[in-house]
């Protein structure tokens, strides 16, 4: 495996556009089992970018390395062309990270979530929130208990906070699983919309992705 | 060109990050905090009904006789506080890391230590503040003479925060542990042990007629430093545990 693979050709207009998000030879180990070495990336505005990899290859520890979330790994990585360590707060104020647990506590309604949730970086009226969660497919739903709504529901609502929030880089493991058809394609076009306004998306799935905008692969499995 | 557009993102990032308050982030997480334990009455009821029996217990297993209880009320309060608001610590980051919303806390902007403060303020509210005002009755039953029931109560309301704040750095070391067992008792309770030295000899002291000056200096020193510097500790242990 070559340091200076790059994981997707890059395309004749790069040069002019300022990297969002660069990993440079990221390297992580755990339980004595390389996950993966010299993984260099770039991630440029207007892309969706789906980490693929088996079960077990590193994508959610992928994620979490990038958000700063986990700190054992070598190499670096760069928002806006400074490391994530040294302007950490503008870096998270422009992250938004949606994990396998989805933040959602299940005592509160969607709304008293949702108003927390987004507070954490930018407050926002409860006509906002009562718009997004139309959007997402639950329209009448904001005042239910989370404990109440199943798991895709609670998904769902957590998907609202993409919505929400005015961060550039969604960094979302494994959104799709618990979504039906509708769901599915509900979230597509969220992703189509964020690229088409300058964001960037990493997302892992299994599920084949289908969005209308530049879509890039990143396969964790031929990075050992 | 580059240099030029990174740094206008990066001012319209530094707007945005001003026009949101830390303020309203801490507020936003105090009220959230307040609101899951209201909820959930077993959080607002538990600690209570606990400190309620252990102190009830006393008079039973010791002795009944009015000059015994006098000698151990103090005592007898400070510890069954310390208990119960050990007994609720775990309310603390628990359900948060289990359901995700402890990686957001982590993830926003805003300084942690503030939003470390106000789930441990939140804290002390739900399972502190209700022991506090209980304490008195909880006095009159062991026969703790009248006149230091102002000095429990107030060592209690200077103490207790300490509590929660110490307790809070505990929870946030072994919140990612399966099995925790005694550890976060073992980790918090030697932490503990100033307060309920200063906190119970000082009621003691009270009904000698001694001057109190000292341990009220003492309790509102250790309240300060621990309300400056265990929530940057909780802080610096939840990025550990979620890692």
């Amino acid at each position: 495996m070559s340091a200076s693979a790059v994981a997707i050709p890059a395309t004749d207009h790069d040069a002019f556009r300022q990297p969002l998000l660069q990993a440079s030879a990221l390297f992580c180990e755990r339980d004595e089992r390389v996950l993966f070495s010299s993984l260099n990336f770039t991630l440029f505005p207007g892309e969706v970018m789906q980490v693929q990899g088996s079960n077990g290859s590193g994508k959610t520890t992928l994620l979490r390395i990038l958000c700063g979330l986990n700190s054992s790994y070598e190499g670096e990585i760069f928002w806006l062309g400074e490391d994530i360590d040294d302007d950490r707060e503008a870096f998270l104020a422009s992250l938004l990270y949606i994990g396998h647990r989805v933040g959602v506590n299940k005592i509160l309604t969607a709304r008293e979530n949702l108003r927390w949730s987004c507070a954490l970086h930018a407050p926002v009226t409860d006509t906002d929130i009562d718009n997004a969660m139309a959007r997402v497919g639950l329209l009448g739903y904001a005042d239910v208990p989370c404990r109440n709504m199943s798991a895709g529901q609670q998904q769902r609502v957590s998907l609202a906070r993409l919505l929400l929030s005015p961060a550039k880089l969604w960094v979302l493991d494994e959104p799709f699983t618990t979504l039906d058809i509708q769901g599915v394609k509900v979230l597509e076009t969220l992703l189509a919309e964020h690229a088409e306004k300058g964001g960037a998306v990493l997302v892992t799935t299994h599920h084949k992705l289908d969005v209308p905008c530049e879509l890039r692969r990143l396969n964790l499995d031929d990075r050992k | 060109m580059s240099e030029q557009s990174m740094t206008v993102q990066r001012s319209s990032v530094a707007r945005q990050q001003a026009q949101v308050s830390t303020f309203a982030a801490f507020r936003a997480t105090l009220r959230r905090d307040l609101l899951i334990a209201l909820k959930r009455r077993n959080d607002l009821l538990n600690p209570l009904m606990f400190f309620l029996i252990v102190v009830s217990l006393f008079p039973l297993g010791v002795s009944s006789d009015p000059n015994e209880l006098t000698r151990i009320a103090a005592g007898t309060v400070w510890v069954s506080a310390l208990l119960a608001s050990m007994l609720s610590l775990d309310n603390l980051f628990r359900a948060d890391y289990e359901d995700g919303s402890l990686e957001q806390l982590l993830l926003s902007p805003q300084p942690l230590y503030f939003m470390v403060l106000a789930k441990n303020i939140s804290h002390w509210l739900i399972s502190g503040l209700p022991v506090v005002l209980l304490s008195p009755l909880l006095a009159y039953m062991l026969y703790l003479p009248a006149d230091a029931y102002w000095t429990l109560l107030f060592t209690l309301l200077l103490g207790t925060p300490v509590l929660s704040l110490f307790g809070s750095i505990g929870v946030a070391l072994t919140v990612g542990l399966g099995s925790r067992g005694l550890i976060l008792a073992v980790i918090v309770l030697p932490l503990t042990m100033p307060v309920l030295i200063i906190g119970a000899k000082a009621v003691a002291d009270v009904s000698l007629g001694l001057p109190l000056g000292m341990h009220y200096a003492l309790l509102g020193a250790i309240l300060a430093m621990s309300l400056s510097l265990a929530p940057l500790a909780s802080a610096a242990a939840l990025k550990i545990s979620v890692n």
